[in-house]
């Protein structure tokens, strides 16, 4: 799955100690850079990606030769500049970009499978943070991510206040919801089911529950969609036919629409990848971590926040993200917030959304001239 | 920058904490900021003025004053700010009650009915008064609650809440309210601002 020489990677010499109970060390992160570090290092935006996303942000993807995930919001002159900004991203550990994962393998040379340790957000941004030793950077300017990448991003300034500027959560939650696992845990059974499965072993038998995973991403995809935007780009238009055809290949385009994103998905994803990552979404409950007070999380920093949500968001919806603005004010910490009118649903933040753009580049520049 | 926020500027002292409801675009708070070194935060209802906001690098919340006043704690402000929007609220006294737990003084901005030529509108073209303070037609103003100068100074008087200061601001000019001069100044000012404190 990966083409190892594309993908930069960080040792990490250094023991870390997992929320299981497990301690990992010598193990590696994969991450990719784009803009340059300044001299004063007071420029460094670390980036979290999302479930499915991964250390190449923008440009084409070295190894999917893709357009990276966040393309509209990362490059020169846009929201995120890297003419002016430095900006790092990590793959998460759990994931299948060549960070540390259920794909590598385990001191006795076999795949881990089902036997890597189960990780979490925070597990992920304990790793992450070996990154700024390695970069020789105090402080962060900002860090930013939409969804898992939100959740990333108030982890990570709740375990390491002084360590960001700022701090831009976007389309996220402090908690997972029952709803949310509930659409992860369709996923997992998805790929669980899949004969080809073979309880995590699939590389030694050399099969692929690809089946499983498509059914899995496809289920989710619709999640991060608005009934309003599928209606409006695919109504009840047919797929290349002129009338049903009466049995049950894609007749509708969203069928084929769904069937093509679960297609291209297993292509550059690993099943037990997915297990891992949902299952650390699933078990991020920030507020649990201080008692139930999620005020708490936050007592120690003096960092800016600025949360941004979407009207048309029903996965991690406005309320979810404002009770993290009410949590910041409760406690007096410097906040800003706005929701952002949109038909695109939970991935607007993934697309040319110009009044998100927009406020982004605002908050981020504006800021930067402060400093 | 108009008058009125001259004069709320006035008021405030430097280095304070400063929260404007119902910022709009951020221009007082813009000043604020600038020449008052005030760390000032801002709630504001409309989603444009909220981005004209972040685009001068003020700290907005995009949010109701009937509804998101309740997240700040007590008295977490050493001012705040509302400048002629109390008479748009469904709830005036609720809000109000609510700018006074959370700041240790408010200041808050009327449109005054009580102005002679708000009056003289309704006397001789005996239409809905429009002004250049109520610029709005009856059947698209924002305002349900309109009052005057005295009826806003009577009822703070009525529910215990301590005047600092009152002024009186027609065009440039601004002068004190008192007992004995608020008949004429509800007569001659097209705008109140009160310092209150509970």
């Amino acid at each position: 799955m990966n083409t190892e020489k594309n993908i930069k990677t960080l040792i990490v010499k250094k023991p870390l100690k997992l929320d299981c109970g497990k301690t990992i060390k010598d193990f590696p992160i994969a991450y990719e850079t784009y803009g340059s570090l300044n001299s004063k290092k007071d420029n460094a935006i670390l980036v979290f990606h999302a479930l499915t996303g991964d250390q190449f942000v923008t440009g084409i993807n070295p190894v999917t030769n893709k357009e990276g995930w966040w393309s509209y919001a990362v490059g020169p002159d846009k929201a995120i500049d890297t003419n002016k900004y430095f900006v790092i991203c990590s793959n998460v550990i759990g994931g299948c970009m060549g960070s540390y994962g259920p794909s590598h393998k385990d001191p006795d040379q076999k795949i881990f499978g089902t036997n890597f340790p189960v990780i979490t957000i925070n597990d992920m941004v304990n790793a992450q943070y070996n990154l700024l030793d390695h970069f020789g950077i105090d402080k962060l300017f900002s860090i930013t991510g939409g969804s898992m990448g939100g959740m990333q991003v108030l982890q990570f300034i709740s375990n390491f206040p002084n360590k960001s500027k700022t701090v831009i959560p976007i389309a996220t939650t402090s908690s997972h919801s029952a709803q949310n696992i509930a659409f992860n845990e369709l996923g997992r059974q998805a790929i669980t089911a899949d004969s080809n499965w073979k309880d995590g072993n699939y590389t030694s038998n050399n099969t692929n529950p690809g089946k499983g995973l498509a059914v899995a991403r496809m289920a989710a995809h619709i999640t991060y969609l608005s009934k309003k935007g599928l209606q409006e780009k695919f109504g009840r238009k047919l797929q290349e036919r002129e009338d049903l055809k009466f049995g049950f290949d894609a007749d509708f385009q969203i069928e084929s629409y769904l069937r093509y994103q679960g297609s291209v998905f297993v292509d550059r994803f690993d099943a037990n990848s997915y297990l891992y990552i949902t299952r650390a979404m699933d078990y991020f409950d920030l507020a649990k971590q201080f008692k139930g007070n999620l005020s708490d999380a936050f007592i120690n920093t003096k960092a800016k926040f600025f949360i941004i949500s979407f009207t048309s968001d029903w996965l991690y919806p406005t309320q979810e993200n404002k009770d993290i603005v009410i949590a910041l004010n409760s406690i007096g910490a410097d906040v800003g917030f706005v929701e952002i009118e949109s038909d695109k649903g939970h991935d607007s933040f993934l697309l040319d959304v110009p009044d998100f753009l927009s406020a982004l580049k605002n908050f981020l520049d504006k800021s930067y001239e402060e400093n | 920058m108009k008058n009125e926020f001259q004069v709320i500027a006035d008021l405030i002292e430097k280095d304070k904490k400063v929260l404007d409801v119902g910022c709009a675009d951020g221009t007082l708070m813009k000043f604020l900021k600038d020449n008052k070194n005030i760390n000032i935060r801002g709630l504001e209802i409309s989603k444009e003025k909220v981005q004209e906001c972040i685009a001068k690098g003020l700290t907005v919340i995009e949010g109701n004053a009937e509804k998101d006043l309740k997240q700040f704690p007590d008295k977490s402000f050493d001012y705040v700010v509302l400048s002629q929007t109390l008479q748009a609220f469904l709830n005036p006294e609720l809000v109000l009650n609510e700018l006074l737990r959370v700041g240790k003084k408010a200041i808050v901005t009327i449109p005054n009915f009580g102005y002679w030529k708000v009056r003289f509108h309704l006397l001789f073209k005996g239409t809905m008064p429009i002004t250049k303070t109520l610029p709005d037609e009856w059947y698209n103003t924002p305002n349900l609650h309109m009052c005057t100068i005295k009826d806003f100074f009577h009822f703070v008087k009525s529910k215990d809440i301590k005047i600092f200061k009152s002024l009186a601001l027609n065009n440039l000019n601004s002068s004190i309210i008192n007992e004995s001069n608020l008949g004429v100044k509800n007569l001659f000012a097209d705008l109140g601002i009160f310092l209150i404190e509970k």
